[in-house]
C-alpha cells in the first residue's frame, strides 16, 4: 500500500518550507485555516499570516494589494468560495492585473463528500482556465503539490491551484521532475490514453492496470497537472500514437480537462473520446468513495468508459 | 494655511477639470460628474500630499493611490498628466483603442496607476493590502483611497473597512466622495448609505466630515489623518457632482454621459 496524503495538507507543509526560504511569501485565509492547512504556516509565522474571516472578496482584494506592494501572497479557502463567490475580484482585481497572487483552494471536486453540494466545487477549472493570465494547477498527489506550490512562487502571474481534502496515493517519488505546461506521462500504453488530472490520475492508473489484467488493453496514462497553459503538444502525440483519448477529472464534464482536450483535439487530430467527470448536475452528501463511484468517476467507470471509446476506435 | 500654495492648488484643480471636460467630450463617452465631484480631494493628493516621482513610477516607498471608484479614470489620468507620468497631449486617446487610457483604470498599461479597479467596491480592500505591506516591510508610506458614495453599497467595502480597522492600518486614508447621486438617481432613494458618519465611526475608523471642494479644508483633514492612532482614516467629503460645470452640477444625467463640442466649449468657458 503507497503512502498516503491529502493534496491540501502538503501544501500546508509546502507553504512553511517556502515561509523559512522567502520572506515575501504571506498567507491569507478565510477562517478556514485548519481545513486548506495554512495553520501550519500561521504558527510559524504569525506575522506575515493573515485570517481575512469569514469574507473572501476582500481576502482576494487585500491578497491583491499585498502583491501590488511586492509580497507573494497565497490565498485559501475551499475552491467553492475561492472561484465561486470571490469570481469578480480574482478577475478584476487578481487576473486583470496579472497580479502574483496563488489562490490555493483545497475541498475541491466531490469527494467533499458529507458537506454536500454547497460545497462540493466541480466547475472550479472551468472558471479559472477561462481567464486571461491565470495558470491553473491540478495535483494528483502530495509530492507534486509542493512542486506546484514552489512553481506558483516563481511563475509571474496569477495562478490557481486545486486541492482536495481525502488522502490519496503518492504517486511521484523523490526524483521527479514537474514543469508547468508539461504533461507527466504516469504509465506508458499503446491502445488507448487516459488523460487525467488531481487525484483521478490515481484512479486512471488503477484503470489501467485492471485494463492490462482483464482485457489485454494497453493504456496509457497522461497526467495533466496543469490545465493551463495547456501541454497540447502531448495531447496530440497520445491521440497520434494510441488513436483512442478518454479524458478524468473530478470536476464537471463541462468546461474542465475534458472540454480543454476536446478543444484541443477536435482542432488538430479528432480522435475518438470520451469524458469521465461529473455529469451536469449537482452533487449531494456521502462517502466520497460512494459519491465518486455513484456519480461515475471510479477507476471501473473509467474502464467501463475505455471500452466504450475502443469500439469506435478504427 | 499658505494661501498661494491654496490658489495654486485651485488653479490647478481648475485645469484638471478642463482636462476631464475636454477628453470626455473627444472619447464621446465616460464619466463627467463624478470625476469633477473629487477633483480638488485628487489635486491636494497629487499635487501637494504624496510623496511621489513620475521619475520612478515603481519606487517602493512611494504613496499610493487607489482610485476605487474606477469610473472617474478622466480625472486619475489628467492628474497624472499633469503631475509629469506622460504628455497631456495622450489624454485626447481617453477610450480609443490601443490607448494606455483605456475606460477604467488599468495598472498593466499606464505607469502610475496602483490598481485596477472599475467593478466597485474592490479598492479599499486592495489598498489595505498595500497598507499591510508597507507595515511588513516597516515603510511609512501612505495608501489614499477614493470611494464613491454609491460604491459603499457594495458589501466588499465593508469587509475591507472591518480588515482595516481590525489590522490597525493608520496608514490608510480614505476619501468618500459624498455627492449623493448614482446613476439611478439620488442614493439615498436607491438603497441609503446613511448614516455614514456613525457607519464609519462604529467600524473603528477615524471619521472627519469637510466641504470636499474646499482645498484649505482637504489639506487640514489630511493632516489630521496622520495622527496614526492605530485606527484607519475617512474623510467624508461633501461634494456636487459636476463640480464646476454649472450645467452638470447635481445633474444626475451626467454621470456618464459626454458632452457635446457646443457643450465642452461652454464649460471650458465656466471652467476659464
Amino acid at each position: 500500500m503507497a503512502d498516503k496524503i491529502s493534496t491540501r495538507e502538503a501544501y500546508g507543509k509546502a507553504l512553511v518550507e517556502l515561509g523559512k526560504e522567502n520572506k515575501d511569501v504571506v498567507v491569507l485565509d478565510a477562517d478556514l485555516s485548519k481545513s486548506t492547512k495554512t495553520v501550519n504556516f500561521s504558527r510559524e509565522f504569525p506575522e506575515r499570516f493573515f485570517d481575512m474571516g469569514i469574507a473572501e472578496q476582500n481576502m482576494m482584494g487585500t491578497a491583491a494589494g499585498l502583491a501590488a506592494a511586492g509580497k507573494i501572497p497565497f490565498a485559501s479557502t475551499f475552491a467553492v468560495f475561492a472561484t465561486g463567490r470571490t469570481y469578480d475580484q480574482v478577475r478584476n482585481s487578481i487576473a486583470y492585473p496579472a497580479l502574483n497572487v496563488a489562490v490555493a483552494a483545497s475541498h475541491a471536486g466531490i469527494t467533499v463528500g458529507e458537506d454536500g453540494a454547497s460545497h462540493q466545487a466541480l466547475e472550479d477549472i472551468a472558471l479559472m482556465r477561462v481567464l486571461p493570465n491565470m495558470t491553473v494547477f491540478v495535483p494528483a498527489d502530495g509530492p507534486q503539490t509542493e512542486a506546484a506550490v514552489r512553481a506558483a512562487v516563481e511563475i509571474n502571474g496569477p495562478v490557481y491551484i486545486r486541492l482536495g481534502r481525502p488522502k490519496i496515493p503518492v504517486l511521484y517519488g523523490d526524483n521527479f521532475e514537474f514543469i508547468p505546461g508539461k504533461a507527466v506521462k504516469a504509465r506508458e500504453g499503446k491502445d488507448v490514453t487516459i488523460i487525467a488530472c488531481g487525484l483521478m490520475v490515481s484512479y486512471a492508473l488503477e484503470a489501467a492496470d485492471q485494463l492490462e489484467k482483464e482485457e489485454g488493453v494497453s493504456a496509457a496514462v497522461l497526467d495533466m497537472h496543469t490545465i493551463k497553459p495547456l501541454d497540447a503538444a502531448s495531447i496530440v502525440e497520445a491521440a497520434r500514437e494510441t488513436g483512442a483519448v478518454v479524458t478524468a477529472e473530478e470536476h464537471s464534464i463541462i468546461g474542465g480537462l475534458g472540454s480543454a482536450v476536446a478543444e484541443t483535439l477536435g482542432e488538430t487530430l479528432p480522435v475518438p473520446m470520451m469524458r469521465v467527470g461529473m455529469p451536469d448536475l449537482f452533487g449531494e452528501s456521502g462517502k466520497p468513495d460512494e459519491l465518486i463511484e455513484n456519480y461515475g468517476m471510479s477507476a471501473s467507470n473509467i474502464n467501463a468508459v475505455v471500452k466504450e471509446v475502443l469500439t469506435r476506435k478504427k | 494655511m499658505d494661501r498661494e500654495l491654496i490658489a495654486n492648488l485651485e488653479e490647478k484643480a481648475k485645469k484638471i477639470r478642463r482636462h476631464i471636460v475636454r477628453m470626455i467630450g473627444e472619447a464621446g463617452s465616460g464619466h463627467p460628474g463624478g470625476s469633477l465631484s473629487s477633483a480638488d480631494i485628487v489635486t491636494a493628493l497629487y499635487f501637494n500630499e504624496m510623496r511621489i516621482d513620475p521619475q520612478f513610477p515603481q519606487w517602493p516607498g512611494r504613496d499610493r493611490f487607489v482610485l476605487s471608484k474606477g469610473h472617474a479614470a478622466p480625472l486619475l489620468y489628467a492628474a497624472l498628466a499633469e503631475r509629469g507620468y506622460f504628455p497631456a497631449d495622450d489624454l485626447m486617446t481617453l477610450r480609443k483603442m490601443g490607448s494606455p487610457l483605456q475606460g477604467h483604470p488599468a495598472m498593466q498599461k499606464l505607469q502610475g496607476v496602483e490598481m485596477s479597479t472599475g467593478s466597485l467596491g474592490q479598492g479599499l480592500s486592495a489598498a489595505n493590502g498595500m497598507a499591510l505591506a508597507g507595515k511588513l516591510n516597516n515603510m511609512d508610506y501612505h495608501v489614499y483611497v477614493l470611494l464613491g458614495d454609491g460604491e459603499i453599497q457594495e458589501g466588499q467595502v465593508w469587509e475591507a473597512a472591518m480588515a482595516a480597522s481590525h489590522y490597525k492600518l493608520d496608514n490608510v486614508t480614505v476619501f468618500l466622495d459624498h455627492n449623493k447621486l448614482q446613476i439611478d438617481g439620488f442614493t439615498r432613494k436607491v438603497m441609503s448609505p446613511e448614516p455614514l458618519e456613525e457607519k464609519w465611526t462604529s467600524f473603528g475608523w477615524n471619521v472627519q466630515v469637510i466641504d470636499g471642494h474646499n482645498i484649505e479644508q482637504i489639506l487640514r483633514a489630511l493632516k489630521q489623518s496622520y495622527a496614526g492612532n492605530g485606527k484607519p482614516n475617512i474623510i467624508i467629503a461633501e461634494t456636487v457632482k459636476g463640480k464646476g460645470v454649472s450645467f452638470m452640477e447635481g445633474e444626475v444625467d451626467w454621470h456618464g454621459s459626454a458632452p457635446k463640442p457646443d457643450q465642452v466649449e461652454k464649460a471650458l468657458q465656466e471652467l476659464a
